[in-house]
């Protein structure tokens, strides 16, 4: 009786009971085997010969099928750089942008938690048609420079005489939906607009064209999820900063940054694994040299149909350098870097 | 906000936040201004490049009532009388909240304006949920989408949050686990499409000997409509479940202990401290995941393409599948005509999802 009361206490209040442990390893050994069978069907379809893939399932190696690592070998020795060069852009396009979207997002949404933001609607519909008639002026031959520097004059010329008599303004929130609502058109309405827009500059076939595109599509979760992060670090260790001396961007840099590093890692990872893993604009913004794995894996689907053997080796290529990286970065999204900061 | 007036005109107000919206910006006001002149205009590829004609609205009328309607907003039927108590539910409901908005402290004109127009909206969307889901009816790939995007969404946040509370308790291995969870996010999305192709075939599938024992031999589960958008969903929930999970594991990583700590002192039990300590502190941040799976999830395109095709029919097509077969086929106005119909619906849904939902919760705690 004593033993069956044990099984359902706790022996310390932050310890579960040994039966709400028990509940636990049961759901999580679910969900391990629910997340880990595909993958592991993955595995083993990589060492495939068709003919295994083809007759019906075969589950485990050695024991109802031979493997064979014709896959790998097409893949990684007998093809050159097929899948070397693509792998080397996934890496610069898929590091860069993630990078600079956590970087100009933190910055942002830092922004966006601590001063109140007062645009108002007038200025910016008159920016918007500065910009359609700067776009008109191009599309009849006035070199581009003109036309952008006509169109930055004229709304510099409103907004600083007249744009002060413009009423009503927005808030914070609505900067935020703003940002945010540029994630809700799909990628197969803008990608034709984006296409031409790189060929203008000259800027296609680069890495350029990739980082800049990732970095401004991903800007607006990097921004919304740190937003969260940072508004719930106590105000009060700020400001003990800024009696100390601090300006404000060493606030933001040696305090707020330092703090918030669990929302940095995994909005980094977020970032990182979106660009990493993009196809759309990936397929239409690269060119032979640039062009990334997503691509190469939709690829394989060719006349002869899907090459699953193919398939399965490039998609558990992409994830391994992705999923060290979780490993590396997991054990800073951890508990208790603020205990103790809030005292006094 | 906690504006800090003293500090409120330094420059890093707009040093901090210019550079993320002039990158944002310069990709996103040429391609939405061309997109909506292509939603416009009728293009033809002829010798040597394209012609461009004005058409006016003809591509939107093609969608809500020309030849892309059965396919865009499905075959209509009489809703009967399920379908009439479904909608005189949601009347009632409606008329309520109206009702407590006007007799209210807060009423004004804007809000009531606001309110009605959402009260329409989602009052036709309901009346196309129920009208092509009876008897006869068939559903477009607006409807399909709704239910992708609504039960996806549901399924991925309760399971996220479940993992997430799972993994932060004291428990041995949790580590394991909390990487192992994230792998399904990081595959490519496209690869995911492939690999549940692989998965749900009953004829050489992992499944296929499980199939075989129950007798179901010579039933695919994807050529059935109700099943293949089963099948589309769990593969959706497979592969973002590990995004709310990282997201609210972060944040209650990020929550500070004494509070939990203090309520453990007074004795309060496990489902208390949930309800009255974790939950609050972690509504924002569920709020933000949850209208961020919502944008994403309208657009959803490569499970069904890869997994489906959107078959049988259109039962599996959403709007971003359609939007593309559309593309491929070069009818570029009819498909930025659509982006734009999905675009109002998304951008419907997320209003009403920060103004009223977020806002209430919010104020709840």
């Amino acid at each position: 009786m004593a033993a069956l009361r044990k099984f359902f206490q706790s022996s310390s209040p932050l310890k579960p009971s040994p039966a709400a442990m028990t509940i636990s390893y049961v759901l999580l050994g679910l969900w391990t085997f629910f997340v880990l069978f595909p993958i592991y069907w993955l595995f083993v379809t990589a060492f495939k010969l068709p003919v295994d893939v083809n007759t019906g399932p075969k589950y485990l190696m050695y024991v109802d099928f031979q493997p064979s690592t014709h896959a790998w070998r097409e893949l990684l020795v007998e093809s050159g750089n097929l899948v070397t060069r693509p792998y080397r852009n996934t890496v610069i396009v898929g590091l860069s942008s993630a990078v600079l979207a956590l970087t100009l997002g933190a910055m942002a949404s830092y922004a966006l938690s601590r001063f109140s933001y007062r645009p108002k609607p007038g200025l910016i519909a008159t920016f918007i048609l500065c910009v359609v008639l700067a776009i008109v002026a191009i599309n009849v031959e006035v070199p581009w420079q003109l036309a952008v520097a006509a169109a930055l004059s004229t709304f510099l010329l409103i907004a600083l005489t007249i744009g002060r008599r413009f009423k009503g303004t927005m808030s914070n929130d609505d900067i935020a939906f703003w940002l945010i609502s540029q994630r809700m058109l799909p990628p197969v309405a803008v990608i034709v607009p984006i296409y031409i827009l790189f060929q203008q500059f000259g800027l296609l076939n680069t890495y350029y064209a990739l980082i800049i595109t990732y970095t401004a599509v991903n800007l607006p979760l990097a921004i919304w999820f740190m937003r969260d992060y940072f508004k719930s670090i106590p105000i009060e260790l700020e400001e003990s900063a800024f009696i100390d001396g601090a300006s404000r961007y060493q606030v933001l840099y040696k305090v707020v940054l330092p703090l918030s590093a669990p929302g940095l890692v995994a909005t980094f990872l977020i970032v990182l694994i979106f660009a990493w893993n993009e196809y759309t604009l990936g397929l239409f913004l690269s060119g032979a040299d640039t062009q990334t794995l997503p691509v190469l894996v939709v690829a394989q689907n060719a006349t002869r149909g899907p090459q699953w053997w193919n398939i399965s080796v490039l998609v558990l290529l992409m994830i391994a350098p992705v999923f060290l990286l979780a490993i590396v970065l997991e054990r800073y999204i951890a508990r208790g870097i603020l205990i103790g900061a809030v005292k006094g | 906000m906690e504006e800090r007036p003293s500090l409120s005109n330094e420059p890093a107000r707009y040093v901090l936040l210019l550079p993320a919206v002039l990158v944002v910006m310069f990709l996103s006001i040429f391609p939405l201004l061309l997109s909506i002149f292509t939603s416009l205009s009728n293009i033809k590829f002829v010798k040597g490049g394209f012609e461009v004609n004005y058409v006016g609205l003809r591509n939107y009328e093609k969608l809500l009532q020309g030849s892309q309607q059965r396919r865009f907003l499905g075959r209509f039927d009489d809703p009967g009388t399920f379908g009439w108590i479904v909608l005189a539910v949601f009347a009632a409901f409606m008329a309520y909240w109206l009702f407590r908005y006007v007799t209210g402290p807060r009423r004004r004109v804007f809000g009531l304006i606001m309110r009605v127009l959402t009260v329409i909206i989602s009052g036709g969307l309901l009346w196309l949920l129920v009208r092509t889901s009876s008897g006869r009816g068939l559903p477009g790939t607006l409807v399909v989408t709704l239910i992708f995007v609504f039960s996806g969404v549901a399924a991925q946040y309760a399971l996220g949050l479940l993992l997430a509370l799972l993994v932060t308790q004291d428990l041995p291995g949790k580590r394991f686990f909390r990487v192992v969870f994230l792998l399904p996010m990081m595959l490519t999305p496209v690869g995911i499409g492939f690999l549940f192709r692989m998965l749900s075939d009953t004829l050489i599938g992992p499944i296929a000997p499980v199939w075989k024992a129950v007798g179901l031999y010579n039933f695919s589960w994807v050529n059935n409509p109700a099943t293949a958008r089963l099948a589309i969903v769990i593969g959706d929930t497979w592969q973002w479940t590990p995004f709310v999970f990282i997201i609210l594991l972060a944040a209650l990583e990020g929550l500070p202990t004494e509070t939990v700590e203090a309520a453990l002192v007074d004795g309060a039990n496990r489902w208390q401290m949930f309800r009255y300590i974790i939950l609050p502190q972690i509504i924002p941040v569920s709020t933000t995941v949850i209208l961020v799976r919502m944008i994403e999830a309208f657009k959803i395109i490569d499970m069904p393409q890869a997994m489906t095709r959107g078959g049988p029919g259109t039962a599996t097509e959403s709007v971003t599948l359609h939007a593309y077969n559309l593309w491929r086929a070069l009818d570029l106005g009819t498909s930025s005509a659509l982006a734009y119909c999905l675009l109002f619906v998304v951008t419907f849904v997320a209003l009403v999802f920060v103004n009223f939902i977020r806002q209430r919760l919010l104020e709840m705690i």
